[in-house]
């Protein structure tokens, strides 16, 4: 192993450990880039720039290029997500069966468009390119959860449910 | 591991089972679970404590009938239940060994009858997450035959024999794929199984790796040893935490058996397989693009040649293949080149795998062979479009692929066969239109998603499809001219011949095969302002004026 000089960990947030665990695990090779930032989302829920800046000195990879990367991919996310998560498949079959529709009724509900959350940070409406339940098609994630067969109804009343707790 | 141990496991597996009179299979593929089957599933067993009876409550994957969930399908008699909840819990128990529960049947022979399962022949009656479930199917005696009674060659041989093409869409012969790798000089060598399902609307991938892992596991270890790899990765999809989680248990538990790791089989044969997050980029579902990915980059693709086979991960040659396609090869080695090629049908062998849904009664996964007619696929596999309405349209490949109206159902599916009328083979996506659907915003749809998904590196796709989805636009609000279709047209042909990868160059195909056969409905927007199908807001929007 060549001599090398981890930065330390940004805080003693516990959560830093298994983000250095991944990297352990894949030497601090600079194509662990990916698995890397993947470990940082789910612990955190998204990526900041310390997360990025930490993750790109460990593994050697230029903050340019860092960045690059958590822009180009769709599923990592720059922003902290709401309390709760809504999020609308707009796969194909989802489309076909209306989610358009849903998808309008959702943002007119928040006042919200897709890729935002609420003012008061409760509730996070974000779209998908298909979650692979198209078989139950329109689908809604509620905090992950699939949800097929989703009806406008439904989906409100979820979103009414989240709004007063 | 031997194959006299498979062998022993396979044994004691049936020993286990027989200890139960009865076997209920509870389908927990992410279509049932999302009607809580894992709930229903420890009813079931509740029930079972409860009875006093010897049944065995397996969680299998997925039974294919989607619509029908949460499915449970009682053996030995094989009695399919549909729509099952915890309710019922209790009185599928009790009805075993003796009648059947008339309102919850599901009696759809003429849905089943007509698939041929090869990709999916354990799917829905193993436990996914045990190992000795699958050996007790047969698994790893294919890996374990090649590896001690056949030579690298002689594998490829039989995956050429077969006539097996790509399944991820493209239709490359498989066999033809192995021998360059094989042949490609360097010292390292790697086998990458494709899984970033990226077309929206399809789920064969996911299915195949939720409901029966270890069988893509076996066909990238047959793979592996067939053109001299060590080191596999498998690139899934990051919105697929299932098939992960499952991928991960499987991989360890073939590790444990021997069956990945050093000295598979007693035999000097190494290979292990890593898992690699996709992060919801279409674009990496194209080989060099899904490299690049694996490498910790951007997913952009590069020129080819050079090709994997020659010069892939880290310049290293690089067997690519699709999920489904590795799933046939362990039956291929287990029963020979020439009893796969004996399906299907002239140039395509074997099955496909589909994915139906859109306006159609049975959604799900199905598996027929190659050749059958769209129209059995549409009307007897899948019952017909639902509620009255009218069929339109199917659309196959996704955003690379087209829609063919109901004139053209009767052709047999096959590579050759869909690309001729306009679409392609795809991954297996197959949704099914009515009435309802405009086939202007449908073009619309795909266009805005494959400018969504240009990675930006190549001219022709990155500003032609932007330009294409504002001309869409137009005449999808009524503002469109009959000079902005010629425009249109004019801007498929550049796209298509000036793109760098293959989804560029697919990219006009939704818009070109729907002028191609819905010409008047685009003229209907152009012409008349109207929407045949009532679905766009003919109200030019200030923006797109502007």
């Amino acid at each position: 192993m060549p001599a090398f000089n981890a930065p330390p960990l940004p805080s003693d947030d516990k959560r830093w450990k298994i983000v250095n665990g991944t990297m352990r695990k894949n030497g601090f090779a600079r194509h662990a880039l990916i698995e890397t930032l993947h470990t940082v989302q789910s612990s955190f829920g998204y990526l900041d720039d310390e997360a990025i800046r930490f993750v790109a000195l460990s593994l050697h990879v230029p903050l340019s290029q860092a960045y690059g990367v958590v822009t180009f991919y769709h599923y990592f996310s720059l922003k902290p997500p709401g309390k709760h998560t809504m999020t609308i498949c707009t796969g194909t079959a989802c489309f076909i069966k209306g989610t358009d529709k849903l998808l309008a009724a959702a943002e007119k509900r928040l006042g919200i468009p897709q890729g935002q959350t609420t003012r008061d940070g409760k509730i996070s409406l974000t779209t998908a390119r298909c979650v692979g339940a198209c078989g139950r098609a329109p689908v809604v994630l509620t905090d992950g959860e699939v949800h097929g067969l989703m009806t406008g109804d439904e989906m409100l009343a979820q979103l009414e449910r989240w709004a007063v707790e | 591991m031997t194959i006299e141990e498979l062998d022993q496991i396979a044994k004691s597996v049936r020993a286990e089972s027989a200890k139960y009179d009865y076997e209920i299979n509870v389908c927990m593929g992410t279509g049932c679970l999302s009607q809580h089957s894992d709930k229903l599933k420890e009813a079931l067993a509740t029930a079972v404590a409860a009875q006093g009876k010897r049944v065995l409550v397996r969680r299998t994957g997925c039974m294919g009938l989607c619509a029908a969930g949460p499915l449970v399908l009682a053996d030995p008699d094989e009695i399919l239940y549909q729509h099952v909840n915890e309710s019922h819990a209790e009185a599928v128990v009790a009805s075993l060994g003796s009648e059947p529960i008339a309102a919850l049947q599901c009696e759809l022979r003429e849905h089943f009858d007509q698939q041929v399962h090869v990709v999916l022949e354990n799917s829905g009656h193993i436990d996914p997450e045990r190992i000795d479930d699958y050996i007790s199917h047969d698994g790893y005696r294919g890996l374990l035959m090649a590896l001690t009674d056949m030579t690298p060659n002689g594998v490829i041989h039989q995956v050429t024999e077969s006539g097996l093409r790509g399944r991820g869409g493209g239709g490359y012969p498989t066999g033809l794929k192995w021998s360059t790798v094989a042949k490609a000089s360097g010292d390292r060598k790697y086998v990458i199984c494709n899984g970033d399902e990226g077309d929206p609307g399809a789920f064969m991938d996911r299915s195949v790796l939720e409901s029966d892992p270890q069988r893509v596991i076996e066909g990238m270890a047959i793979a592996a040893y067939a053109v001299g790899a060590s080191k596999g990765y498998i690139y899934v999809r990051a919105e697929y935490p299932l098939a992960v989680s499952r991928l991960t248990t499987c991989l360890r538990d073939a590790r444990r058996r021997g069956l990945l790791g050093n000295n598979i089989g007693n035999t000097p044969f190494n290979f292990d397989i890593e898992i690699r997050l996709g992060a919801g980029a279409f674009v990496c579902g194209e080989e060099t693009a899904l490299i690049a990915s694996i490498e910790g980059r951007r997913g952009s693709p590069r020129p080819r040649p050079p090709y994997p086979a020659v010069s892939g991960l880290w310049g290293k040659p690089t067997l690519i293949n699709n999920v489904e396609t590795f799933a046939n090869i362990a039956p291929i080695i287990r029963k020979g080149g020439r009893w796969f090629a004996g399906i299907g049908s002239e140039r395509s062998k074997g099955t496909k795998v589909f994915a139906l849904t859109g306006k159609i009664t049975h959604t799900g996964l199905v598996e027929v062979p190659m050749g059958i007619k769209l129209k059995e696929i549409i009307e007897v596999i899948g019952g017909g479009v639902p509620d009255g309405h009218k069929f339109k349209a199917v659309q196959t490949g996704g955003p690379s692929g087209g829609c063919l109206p109901a004139e053209m159902l009767d052709i047999g599916v096959s590579y050759d066969a869909l690309i001729k009328v306009g679409s392609i083979m795809g991954s297996g996506g197959m949704i099914v239109m009515d009435d309802t659907s405009c086939m202007v915003n449908v073009a619309r749809y795909f266009i805005e998603f494959c400018m969504t998904e240009s990675c930006g590196k190549c001219i022709p796709c990155r500003a032609g499809t932007a330009q294409m989805h504002t001309l869409l636009t137009r005449i999808c609000s009524g503002s469109g001219t009959m000079d902005d279709l010629d425009l249109l047209i004019e801007l498929c042909d550049t796209v298509k011949s000036a793109s760098l990868c293959g989804l560029g160059q697919t990219a006009p195909n939704p818009v070109l095969s729907t002028l191609r056969y819905f010409k008047d409905e685009y003229i209907e927007h152009i012409q008349h302002k109207r929407c045949p199908a009532g679905v766009c807001n003919m109200q030019p929007v200030a923006e797109v004026l502007a």
